[in-house]
């Protein structure tokens, strides 16, 4: 009773109840002051662009920057001091970043899909090139041989990278032996093996000595040394999210470490797992120098992996950039955006296993 | 007490199970379960010995009689009579060895800006729904291949990158690292640079991304309570406990480059003359000296270039080294 008696506010003004504010929130002025400020960077670095012999895109562009930089820092500052000045100029320089970051995939997105659009016809998933030549018209040939080499050889490497990149992950996560460091970091120093050094490698250590020929193999040997990295980190990442609960209620049902390991732990990481295979292929489904190296590059489908020149899709872009011809540029082009729409899928499906729940 | 047999007669009753051994030897599954686990484990080391072996077998005559020449010396030729036989040759790899850091070195130092920008806003300046997007994105750069950058470098950035270090050289051209003897701007090492900068700057970016994400929640409340502003916060806290991460993504994406042969072989104009000037035409770059002499290569020259070979993946593996120690060391120190 005696706090409302020491209440100096007259009773009309009691019945307001006080509203919950959000202070944090951006307010509609705020949010209209930002697009003034955006504006007038903008206007201000056309109008310097108009009056300066500094033409083009080039000098428009850094001239935003600066100017939204500085238009900002004189924001902060005269609302709330230097200091303020300088955070709202370094958030700035922060989303310029990210924009310059962004910006070469958006041209390379850009320039592949309108480059490769007019090279595509129907014929192209359906003929190979062994009856076109490079500077027949776009609509003659097509890249079927590529297609079906590439993923012959993208087999035959996941067939030997998926059981050793598994075995090296589970072997990080689970048997955490002695040597689980090393391995660790060498295949961490595995992922950075340039792509030529395993066609090299494949060179002197298979093809030289024993085969003597290029072919398909050879070429998904060299795939799979760049697969294995790739498929035993993210595998083991995977691996490393399954609650140690689940090991444990297996090893307390009585199970042994490899029925634990095979029933319990890799069923659990199941969809990550796929990710891991997903990522592997994503990784040398577009691997140029070891194929340049290795498999000799027919032009007609060829399904045998030890014997004869084996098409693939980066080999047929390489020659056909190389060709030169304005039909055969125009082939590479929509031999990329084939590509490019291959590692869209594959990488939009690893997406989809891997948002899902472990289980 | 009927009940309960004596001790004696439990021990004589026939049928009884024997009492389970108790012991911590894991039976002949889980033996044979490890022993292949381990072998599977070690596939990494077996593989990357047997590069180095291979290729160390294969070019160890050049490496011979070369000598210290193949490091220093930048001439690379053979010389055949009229019947194909050699008759001198002389493989040096200097050149190639300083286009290579010289590429690489361009592409770190563009991209280690962009990407510790784009990383501090991805930590600190979104969240929610946009993070996702613009994370995915990056991540979907990184899953290009590389003869994607090759072409769109060569089609795109460099009529455009020409005149940007025709600019350069015009206004900056006073600094002895943009001056050049000769102008002739295209195919130069600052465009392999530019394109390599483009292939690593999503690593670079990730990598800091995932040392700022892990800044101690703590220590950013801590410097919020004490009323720091973001960016106060930013140099404080974030910059001083990620700065190893950075440094160690940065080393990888300088291993990246330095391994990189389409993209740079697509821009890249091979001199075989030591080029130290970034702007010039003329550059070096082991990996697509490999590409570009393997086709035209006799049995002696490809010898040479297993020797290349085992140059760059020694040098990688040095930079994968020290870059997984720097990484490994980060993130225990900061304010």
């Amino acid at each position: 009773m005696s706090i409302e008696t020491d209440n100096p506010l007259p009773s009309k003004e009691k019945k307001i109840t006080p509203q919950p504010q959000t202070p944090w929130k951006t307010s509609g002025t705020e949010r209209a002051s930002s697009l003034i400020f955006i504006l007038a960077a903008a206007a201000a670095s056309y109008m310097t662009v108009a009056l300066t012999p500094m033409k083009g895109i080039l000098p428009l562009t850094l001239l935003f920057f600066i100017f939204a930089a500085l238009f900002s820092f004189i924001r902060g500052n005269r609302s709330r001091g230097i200091v303020a000045g300088q955070d709202s100029a370094a958030g700035v320089v922060m989303a310029i970043g990210m924009f310059v970051a962004l910006l070469p995939i958006a041209s390379i997105l850009y320039t592949t899909v309108s480059k490769g659009l007019p090279g595509l016809h129907r014929g192209l998933l359906f003929n190979d090139m062994s009856a076109a030549t490079p500077t027949d018209p776009i609509t003659e040939g097509g890249l079927s041989h590529a297609i079906v080499g590439t993923f012959v050889m993208v087999m035959i490497s996941l067939a030997i990278a998926l059981p050793l990149g598994l075995l090296t992950a589970i072997y990080i996560t689970e048997i955490r032996g002695r040597f689980t460091r090393p391995i660790r970091f060498l295949v961490q120093a595995m992922s950075g093996v340039p792509s030529i050094v395993a066609g090299l490698f494949i060179l002197s250590a298979f093809v030289y000595p024993i085969t003597k020929t290029f072919s398909g193999l050879m070429g998904s040997l060299a795939l799979s040394i760049l697969m294995i990295p790739t498929i035993a980190r993210t595998a083991e990442e995977v691996l490393r999210l399954i609650p140690e609960d689940l090991r444990e209620a297996g090893l307390a049902l009585g199970g042994t470490q490899w029925r634990t390991v095979a029933m319990v732990v890799v069923p659990a990481a199941r969809s990550g797992l796929v990710t891991a295979v997903i990522l592997g292929i994503a990784r040398v489904a577009g691997e140029t120098a070891p194929i340049l190296l290795l498999t000799g590059g027919g032009d007609q489908i060829n399904i045998n992996p030890v014997e004869g020149a084996m098409g693939s899709l980066p080999f047929y872009i390489w020659k056909s950039f190389f060709f030169g011809s304005e039909e055969a540029v125009a082939r590479g082009w929509a031999g990329l955006l084939v590509l490019l729409t291959l590692v869209l899928i594959l990488f939009a499906t690893a997406r989809f296993f891997s948002t899902r729940k472990v289980r | 007490m009927r009940l309960m047999p004596a001790p004696q007669a439990l021990a004589d009753a026939p049928n009884l199970p024997k009492p389970r051994v108790i012991t911590t030897e894991p039976r002949l599954s889980d033996k044979v379960f490890r022993a292949v686990v381990t072998a599977g484990g070690l596939s990494s080391l077996v593989i990357l010995g047997l590069i180095a072996v291979f290729l160390a077998y294969q070019g160890f005559e050049i490496l011979v009689t070369e000598g210290l020449d193949f490091f220093t010396s930048s001439k690379w030729e053979v010389i055949t009579d009229e019947y194909g036989d050699v008759v001198s040759y002389e493989f040096g790899l200097a050149a190639m060895l300083v286009g290579t850091m010289l590429c690489a070195l361009v592409a770190v130092f563009v991209a280690i800006p962009v990407s510790v920008a784009s990383a501090l806003f991805l930590s600190f300046y979104v969240r929610g729904k946009l993070k996702a997007i613009l994370i995915g994105s990056v991540d979907l750069m990184a899953a290009f291949p590389s003869i994607l950058f090759g072409f769109w470098g060569f089609f795109v950035l460099m009529p455009r990158a020409e005149y940007w270090a025709m600019l350069i050289n015009k206004y900056l051209g006073w600094i002895p690292l943009f001056a050049v003897d000769e102008r002739v701007f295209t195919r130069s090492p600052f465009l392999a640079g530019l394109v390599l900068a483009v292939m690593i700057i999503p690593i670079t970016t990730s990598v800091a991304r995932e040392v700022f994400d892990q800044t101690p929640l703590d220590r950013v409340q801590a410097a919020y309570a004490l009323g720091a502003t973001k960016w106060a916060m930013i140099k404080a806290v974030a910059l001083p406990y990620g700065r190893g991460g950075v440094v160690g993504g940065a080393m990888l994406g300088l291993g990246r480059a330095m391994g990189e042969t389409v993209a740079v072989y697509t821009v890249l104009n091979i001199v075989y003359d030591i080029n130290w000037q970034i702007l010039f035409g003329a550059g070096g770059n082991i990996a697509s000296l490999i590409l570009l002499k393997f086709g035209e290569a006799r049995p002696l020259e490809v010898q040479a270039l297993m020797a290349a070979g085992l140059a760059l993946f020694l040098l990688t593996l040095l930079v994968n080294f020290i870059a997984d120690f720097i990484v490994k060391k980060s993130g225990k120190k900061g304010r």
